[in-house]
């Protein structure tokens, strides 16, 4: 069997669904919301590779490249904020982050 | 000078009013720019404090505690100066008015300017001076000067008398405004005027829930008879197209036999204008059925009962019903109501008065009985003999008001008779007055009140009017009525034993001031009658009034009046005796008889205290519906359907959607990443397959 376009595209969807279930069914805790959007990411990375190889084209990789230094940048980031938020409010639970609550 | 004694009272009026307004805010200087205000104030203050005309230092218990020992308002003396002294200078002119245009017929037209002109409709500013005018401004001037002199002692410890004598004086503008009236127009201007006068005085007290109450009464049962007025004055435009007196009085015939259509009845054109122009001299005239507001009007200060809802004001409907004598001559049905309205005020006034026991609820109601006779004189086509009654009755009328004013200012505003008694030896001056008053209203032998009412009774004797029979008898019974509770007056507050002794030992004859006017008026009730007598009643009638009262051909009654058999002639001072003698037995002979008979006629005694239950049944039949209206419509109506349809509705439905559109906002970040997601999944889902 050899591994085609399918096969990709089947791995980077389920890792899409996996990405997004983490979000929403997730209690527990914001790394989680962090780690599913980086999962996002890489489905989205897999999509742009998997297509660059099957169509010759190298834009695709180049755009993973970007998408990847955009995703450590973020990661980065959301992780500081989770920092300064921990300090703030003694709690990183999800549950506890309703401030936007009407 | 027509135009000096119509608008001196106004400048009076402005004047004193400015001075009212520069008081009150002296008074209440946070209100407005009111520097030196204070200053003033103390300034005047001493002035004012002890006149020396009100003699016997006599500390009076004011009619309000809280206001006893408030300051007069700054200027009130000069306010009252000004005020009288203009109205003095009227009373001159207008005597000299009198004889200038009812002996010498020199007729005017004053014309003042144009008031409005809309189409068809053009109304003048002008004064009509003949001499029914001349009369009115006789009677209205001379009560009005002498009212407002003896307001000056009467009113002297009111600390608001600049605000009164404003009042006082622009009444007395609005009065001589409706007297000179050219056309209906002006005539409904200073009909409104008075009538505003009226609400302002008798809520003068405004503190006082009653005085309120009666103002607001008096205002709203006038409105009634000044519907009827304005449909009226509507009703002869439509008929005449003018408002003008002189145009409508040269058509005037040759509406006889025309119709209008009133709510699909084809009435008769000049009746029907007739009774609607009736219904507002009803109302303000105090006649039968629009009679409640005349004793609650008592409420105000006396000098202003004396001035309004005596002498003037309350004539008004007698004087725009001989005003136009021209259209009621042609409308003997309307006429024959007007007899039936003014015989029946008469003796239904009368009957009440009977058995009152405030001593200007009397008055109040002997007035409202006179003023029926003025009209059964009206009804029956004897204007002049109506007039006549008028300007005698304003006299003696005025008198019995201000001297009833004396008895309460000297019995410390004590009203009720019963609370009085033996007062004869205490205030002798008043008692003399409010005797010459009494014999002058009974109608004693030369008085002015015998000429007038004599001729009005011997008028609806010989009236060929279908209902002159009945009002011949009920002004005769009347007349007796009238002598009983007269004299029932007369002996409860001045013989007797003084029922209140501390009130009785302080009592205190009035200052000069008050007593001049009385005086005065005392002469005009004697002397008001046989100088005049020819030329009302008799056969100068035709020379004096000229044009200014219109009697048609078959209209004999001045005529028939003179050969009226002896026994009717002097039947009214028959009666005037007995009811003296019946008095006299009931109150100073035998005490206990009238209270024997309320007791056995209790029933009957209590319809005729409680005023016949015309204010029970008004209440049941117009102000507690109207009530349950204004309730229903306010909470079903507003409340309900239109607040509830309306504003309330939608914002509830509002609050609604968004409580609703609120519990979306979970603030859980997931759930908006979630709404995110659909949304671009949607989006995406419709761009991929709608767009393309």
């Amino acid at each position: 069997m050899t591994i085609g376009l399918g096969h990709y595209l089947s791995v980077a969807a389920i890792l899409f669904t996996l990405g997004i279930f983490g979000i929403f069914l997730n209690r527990k805790n914001v790394i989680i919301i962090l780690m599913s959007i980086e999962l996002i990411l890489l489905a989205v990375n897999i999509n742009l590779v998997a297509f660059s190889t099957h169509l010759g084209d190298i834009t695709g990789q180049i755009y993973a490249l970007l998408v990847l230094t955009v995703a450590a940048a973020e990661a980065a980031i959301g992780l500081a904020i989770l920092v300064v938020y921990y300090r703030n409010r003694g709690s990183i639970a999800v549950e506890d982050i309703n401030l936007m609550k009407g | 000078m027509y135009q000096a004694i119509v608008f001196l009272p106004l400048l009076g009026a402005i004047l004193a009013g400015m001075i009212a307004l520069a008081g009150a805010r002296a008074r209440f200087p946070g209100k407005g720019p009111a520097a030196g205000g204070e200053d003033h104030a103390t300034d005047h203050g001493p002035h004012h404090g002890g006149p020396g005309v009100h003699g016997g230092g006599v500390i009076h218990s004011s009619h309000h505690e809280a206001e006893e020992h408030e300051p007069a308002a700054v200027g009130s003396r000069t306010a009252e100066l000004i005020t009288t002294t203009l109205l003095l200078i009227c009373m001159i002119l207008s005597w000299i008015a009198f004889v200038d245009v009812g002996f010498a017929h020199h007729d005017m037209r004053v014309p003042v300017f144009t008031w409005m002109a809309a189409g068809d409709l053009r109304v003048e500013w002008s004064l009509r001076i003949d001499t029914l005018t001349a009369v009115m401004l006789v009677v209205v001037n001379t009560v009005s000067a002498f009212v407002h002199l003896y307001s000056i002692g009467y009113m002297h410890e009111d600390p608001y008398r600049p605000r009164f004598f404003s009042y006082l004086s622009f009444f007395t503008f609005a009065m001589l405004m409706l007297v000179t009236a050219d056309n209906l127009v002006q005539l409904f201007f200073g009909w409104e005027g008075v009538g505003l006068a009226s609400y302002l005085l008798i809520g003068f007290w405004y503190h006082k829930p009653e005085a309120n109450a009666a103002a607001i009464k008096a205002f709203i049962v006038n409105r009634v008879g000044d519907f009827g007025f304005a449909l009226g004055i509507f009703a002869v435009f439509m008929l005449t197209g003018a408002i003008d007196f002189e145009t409508i009085f040269a058509q005037a015939p040759s509406l006889t036999g025309k119709t209008i259509n009133f709510f699909g009845w084809q009435a008769d054109a000049l009746t029907l204008t007739c009774l609607f122009l009736f219904m507002g001299a009803m109302g303000k005239s105090a006649q039968f059925l629009l009679h409640t507001w005349l004793p609650d009007a008592m409420e105000g200060p006396t000098p202003v009962s004396a001035l309004i809802h005596a002498a003037t004001m309350v004539t008004a409907g007698v004087f725009m019903v001989a005003r136009l004598s021209p259209l009621f001559e042609l409308a003997p049905n309307a006429q024959a109501f007007v007899t039936l309205i003014g015989a029946t005020t008469a003796i239904f006034a009368a009957t009440i008065g009977l058995v009152q026991n405030d001593i200007k609820r009397i008055v109040a109601y002997s007035t409202c009985s006179q003023l029926g006779y003025m009209f059964v004189a009206m009804g029956v086509g004897a204007y002049s003999v109506g007039m006549f009654h008028l300007f005698t009755h304003a006299f003696f009328k005025a008198l019995l008001f201000l001297g009833s004013g004396s008895v309460i200012h000297a019995m410390h505003h004590e009203q009720d008779i019963r609370h009085m008694g033996g007062l004869k030896d205490r205030i002798p001056y008043t008692y003399i007055v409010m005797i010459v008053g009494t014999l002058a209203l009974t109608g004693f032998p030369l008085t002015a009140g015998y000429f007038s009412k004599d001729a009005i009774i011997e008028a609806a004797y010989v009236g060929k009017n279908p209902l002159a029979l009945y009002a011949f008898i009920c002004t005769v019974a009347a007349a007796l009525l009238t002598s009983f509770y007269s004299w029932r007056l007369i002996f409860k507050t001045f013989h007797g034993e003084p029922h209140d002794r501390q009130h009785w030992k302080d009592a205190h004859e009035s200052p000069m001031v008050m007593l001049i006017p009385l005086g005065f008026l005392a002469f005009g009730s004697v002397f008001a009658g046989l100088p005049f007598k020819e030329i009302f009643a008799g056969h100068g009638v035709e020379g004096f009034f000229r044009e200014s009262l219109t009697f048609a051909k078959s209209n004999t009654v001045l005529e028939d009046m003179h050969h009226v058999p002896l026994q009717i002639g002097i039947l009214p001072t028959v009666m005037m005796a007995l009811g003296f003698v019946i008095a006299w037995q009931f109150y100073i002979r035998r005490p206990d008889i009238p209270v024997e008979l309320a007791r056995q006629h209790d029933w009957l005694y209590r319809f005729l205290l409680n005023k016949w239950y015309f204010d029970e049944l008004y209440d049941l039949i117009f102000v507690r519906p109207t009530k349950w209206i204004g309730r229903e419509l306010w909470k079903k109506g507003d409340g309900w359907l239109i607040d509830g349809f309306g504003p309330d509705g939608v914002s509830a439905r509002v609050l609604d959607v968004t409580r609703n559109v609120v519990r979306l906002q979970t603030g859980y970040l997931y759930h908006y990443a979630f709404a995110m997601l659909i949304g671009a999944a949607a989006f995406i889902t419709w761009f991929m397959f709608a767009v393309r």
